[in-house]
């Protein structure tokens, strides 16, 4: 950490002109993007472009008997459609996933899924296209289709994927059925046994997580544009990961890297939709390179919705075992997790259900044991994590209900028995029974600071007072989450993605005249990199912010990085960016020293110079040692003020925070009303507020999304019932409870400038903390758990079955 | 294909004239004939809001305009606001109270916000998140968007206005 920012004492004017780490500074990107001038993917429009749109298969389960593509063909403007007939000369029909399956590109004789892709048509604008897609005809043979993971793994269910005939090992061991996928088990289960056999009380809870979509405002979409005489590939792609994408591109074509040019330009917004490579993105690729002319294929929304990328879909079984006093003494987890028709989960690869076994949460848990089982359905490919890292989401809300379960049947508050199973202070780093090393965390103080801030006693007695009212129009829920991510994946030893370590990166290049430039192999969605990257530089190589140009985005000027996804920017990307800042404060060191003809320890670094230690007059600026570094270096010194960092972080970070919100539920209609939502969140040192502040707003209404509304369910037939914006709910400004937002400060100890990264915890927390507040409004009926989404439908079903309809 | 149409209207001030197919919407043709790519297609069905442009005094969502319909019309886009380098208030307030995030939605949410301070200059927060209910965001919940407009509209209004996230106020606390 650099104390000097946080040195009251330090000279304010000189540190408000540097606006390093701290500093609430306006954003760099808001200029181009309120004034219409952001570049997304679908702004790109090049001479000669063509426009792609895919056709898709009805059914959700069907053979395909013929493909006839002569009408589409013949109508004026197409260029081109293609099928999987097309794509197998060049092997490219298939691809492979993140997770070690593969994907049909195009269906290759049989769909999967509804809306799966079969064709994709090439027209010279995107309404000639739409008529040709019309315009294929594709002969189906209807297949049964299921869409519930458990009626998968009976005996006589569909063979779904006949392509794995007589595969018994698949990329995670063993399969069991012709629809399962793996099983995952980590942990001690004779130990967890033991403790629920010698347990004083026991609880048990089925839990479903929804599958939900993370649904930017922006779809996704690729430019693809191959110039044959050159042999270079430039696509314009829609990623959180565009290095990623180049190997994968440079795996499937045998075009080599050096010849392939990915950039992801503004993207409009991400929250893990945008990570995967996805069928539209190979055949623009293709047919540019076909046709030899740029195509654009740009998702509908419906096709967003229903075939790029879901999230959750976990059904869950969780177990407690514990003292009589609430102190918990084992934890038991049991998951089908339903990953749909292709297995495309986006985890690092060594890891099938992410970070689930971050499931003990904030608690002193002595043994635990958790088994999942990926089962294939006739559903759309996914398995992402919906802005949080990997399977995070999941397993916080997981123990975060488990805890309410188990006080429930104590009659413990719901408070005390957070305070009961801390992880204390004194106890970090900490190693989990699931074998994670938690870094950092102080989780009473949060805690205590949150009901403070509340009046919680106030609340509890307003509730019990309400409950003792029959003529109450109200039920009054109160929820609490004391919550712990895991983010910043992660060190290169435990985390990789097709083989490459989840390293990030940083190059600085310092000009004459004391600006710089930085690039990252991270990519903004709307995190802000631009401004709070160079308030990291700022403050640790003594440049001011408003000089330095931060670029991320384009693979043939940034250096290679694993991209933005996993809160993994800030702890890996941003540790990167500091270390390379070190690396030219230290060479500034050396050339200050050798301008004032002092040795370099005897030069100390004060905010944006060097001087003389006990000597502060005797001093050169940043700038003056840029401007000598190109022509008065010390002898045997290279010319030039550059860095690069190549970051393996040693230990992933672990964020955490106390949320509470309070919720009255209408009688009469089972409308949840939020009235309080309070999120405390330590993410260590903190950048910039003003963003922080601004992420913790949008992942809480993202939250209250999940909890209240979204949701993709299917038909018997596999027809997915939620694939438009009027029947998948975002929540407009109306819906949209008022946040409160406050914070704790409990650096990383492993990070350079102890930063744990910060975006996803208000949805990891939130989710939880929403569904205890619900559940709690009805705990003292005997109510343990109600699904999500708890919109008023659910909820007044839920009324009605205390019959306490109003 | 069918015959196509002249069409001629006046966008962010000026006089276009496009040919278009009876079926074009008016986003469409913003996008991909006159480069004003400032609104964005998040839907295609009205119900996202980030093509939100006003036309004649009305906000529209132009994924559901047809530009036929634009016969003689005024159309104001997010390019119009900004005026001699100086930006509009409202772009100046969703950069002081970070109203904005990977700013998709931000052309029209400004656009919108504009209708709504023609014909209200003092909104409430309620008001204000009524008008905004139309225009979707993902990123910021909303919270900053309405601070934004208040500030705006008072910046309007002639008053003194100052951000709510001082530069140094966590540096110094």
């Amino acid at each position: 950490m650099n104390d000097i920012a946080r040195d009251p004492k330090a000279d304010l004017g000189r540190l408000e002109k540097l606006e390093g780490i701290g500093c609430a500074r306006k954003r760099r990107e808001d200029p181009r993007f309120i004034q219409g001038r952001g570049t997304y993917v679908d702004d790109i429009h090049l001479p000669g472009m063509l426009f792609g749109v895919m056709v898709r298969s009805p059914y959700a389960h069907a053979r395909i008997k013929s493909i006839d593509t002569s009408r589409a063909r013949a109508l004026p403007g197409v260029h081109a459609v293609l099928t999987a007939e097309d794509l197998k000369p060049l092997k490219l029909h298939w691809m492979p996933t993140l997770a070690g399956d593969v994907q049909a590109v195009l269906a290759d004789g049989k769909v999967h899924f509804q809306n799966q892709e079969v064709a994709f048509v090439v027209a010279d604008d995107r309404a000639i296209a739409a008529d040709a897609a019309e315009l294929v005809e594709v002969d189906y043979e209807e297949l049964p289709a299921v869409v519930d993971p458990f009626k998968a793994l009976l005996p006589d269910a569909p063979v779904i994927r006949e392509d794995l005939a007589g595969k018994d090992v698949g990329a995670h061991g063993a399969r069991r059925h012709h629809n399962h996928i793996f099983n995952w088990q980590i942990g001690d289960r004779d130990r967890t046994d033991r403790a629920f056999a010698n347990a004083a009380v026991t609880v048990t809870q089925e839990m479903l997580y929804p599958r939900v979509h993370p649904c930017p405002l922006e779809t996704c979409g690729a430019v693809a544009s191959y110039d044959a005489v050159k042999g270079d590939l430039t696509v314009w792609i829609t990623s959180q990961a565009p290095h990623v994408v180049r190997t994968v591109v440079g795996l499937l074509s045998s075009i080599p890297e050096s010849k392939i040019r990915i950039i992801s330009p503004d993207i409009g917004g991400g929250f893990g939709n945008k990570v995967g490579v996805y069928p539209g993105y190979v055949t623009a690729i293709v047919a540019s390179i076909v046709l030899g002319r740029p195509v654009k294929w740009i998702e509908s929304r419906n096709e967003n919705l229903t075939t790029t990328a879901f999230a959750r879909d976990y059904w869950m079984t969780g177990e407690l075992a514990a003292d009589a006093d609430g102190r918990i003494k084992g934890l038991r987890v049991n998951v089908t997790a339903d990953h749909g028709a292709f297995d495309a989960c986006a985890d690092p690869t060594k890891w099938p259900a992410g970070m689930f076994h971050v499931c003990t949460g904030s608690y002193d848990i002595p043994t635990a044991h958790v088994s999942v089982d990926g089962v294939y359905t006739n559903k759309f490919p996914g398995g992402v994590a919906y802005r949080c890292s990997f399977r995070v989401t999941e397993a916080v809300y997981l123990v975060e209900r488990m805890i309410d379960v188990l006080a429930q049947k104590l009659g413990l508050d719901k408070a005390e028995i957070r305070f009961r199973n801390f992880i204390p202070k004194e106890s970090f780093p900490y190693h989990s029974a699931l074998g994670l090393d938690y870094d950092s965390g102080d989780y009473a103080p949060a805690l205590q600071k949150v009901l403070k801030a509340v009046d919680y006693e106030a609340l509890r007695a307003e509730q019990a007072a309400k409950r003792a009212d029959p003529n109450c129009p109200t039920l009054m829920g109160i929820g609490i989450t004391t919550f712990t991510e895991i983010v910043g994946a992660g060190p290169s030893k435990s985390c990789d993605i097709l083989g490459i370590g989840m390293f990030d990166s940083c190059e600085i290049r310092v000009h004459p005249d004391g600006s710089a430039i930085a690039r990252m192999g991270t990519i903004s969605q709307g995190q802000g990199h631009q401004t709070t990257y160079a308030q990291i530089i700022a403050t640790e190589a003594g440049i001011p912010a408003s000089v330095i140009q931060v670029e991320e985005g384009d693979t043939s000027t940034a250096p290679y990085g694993l991209g933005t996804y996993g809160s993994r920017s800030t702890p890996v990307a941003g540790a990167a960016v500091a270390r390379a800042s070190h690396k030219i404060r230290e060479k500034a060191r050396k050339i200050a020293a050798h301008l004032l003809e002092v040795s370099p320890e005897d030069m100390e670094f004060d905010l944006d110079q060097f001087h003389v230690k006990g000597d502060p007059a005797r001093a050169k600026s940043m700038k003056e040692i840029a401007w000598a570094a190109y022509n008065n270096v010390p002898e045997g010194m290279e010319m030039g003020l550059e860095a690069v960092d190549y970051y393996d972080p040693p230990n992933f970070t672990f964020p955490f925070g106390a949320y509470l919100a309070v919720v009255d539920i209408d009688k009469g209609t089972g409308e949840v009303k939020v009235r309080r939502f309070y999120a405390l969140d330590d993410c260590g040192t903190r950048i910039n507020p003003m963003i922080i502040e601004g992420q913790i707003h949008g992942g809480l209404t993202e939250g209250f999304a999940v909890a209240f509304g979204q949701e993709l369910p299917y038909d018997e037939q596999g027809n997915v019932l939620g694939g438009t914006l009027m029947d998948y709910f975002l929540p407009t400004s109306v819906e949209t409870p008022h946040w409160e937002t406050d914070f704790t400060v409990t650096p990383s100890p492993h990070h350079p400038i102890g930063a744990k990264g910060v975006a996803e915890s208000p949805h990891v927390g939130s989710i939880p903390c929403f569904s205890n507040a619900v559940v709690d409004a009805f705990a003292h009926l005997g109510v343990t758990h109600t699904g999500m989404p708890h919109n008023a439908y659910r909820t007044w079903k839920q009324l009605r079955a205390l019959d306490i309809a109003g | 294909m069918t015959k196509k149409t002249a069409v001629s209207f006046r966008l962010n001030d000026r006089p276009v004239d496009v040919l278009v197919e009876p079926r074009e919407l008016l986003i469409h043709t913003l996008r991909e004939r006159l480069e004003t790519t400032g609104p964005h297609i998040g839907c295609e069905t009205s119900h996202c809001g980030a093509c939100t442009v006003d036309l004649d005094g009305m906000s529209v969502k132009s994924c559901t305009v047809l530009t036929v319909q634009c016969e003689n019309s005024h159309v104001l886009t997010i390019e119009g606001f900004a005026k001699g380098g100086q930006l509009h208030a409202l772009q100046e307030a969703f950069m002081q109270e970070h109203g904005l995030q990977c700013g998709f939605c931000t052309p029209g949410m400004i656009t919108r916000a504009y209708r709504l301070l023609q014909e209200n200059p003092s909104p409430t927060e309620e008001e204000i998140r009524y008008w905004m209910s139309g225009n979707l965001c993902r990123c910021t919940g909303y919270q900053n968007i309405v601070k934004a407009i208040q500030y705006a509209a008072a910046k309007l209004r002639g008053e003194i206005v100052e951000t709510s996230h001082p530069m140094m106020a966590e540096v110094t606390a």
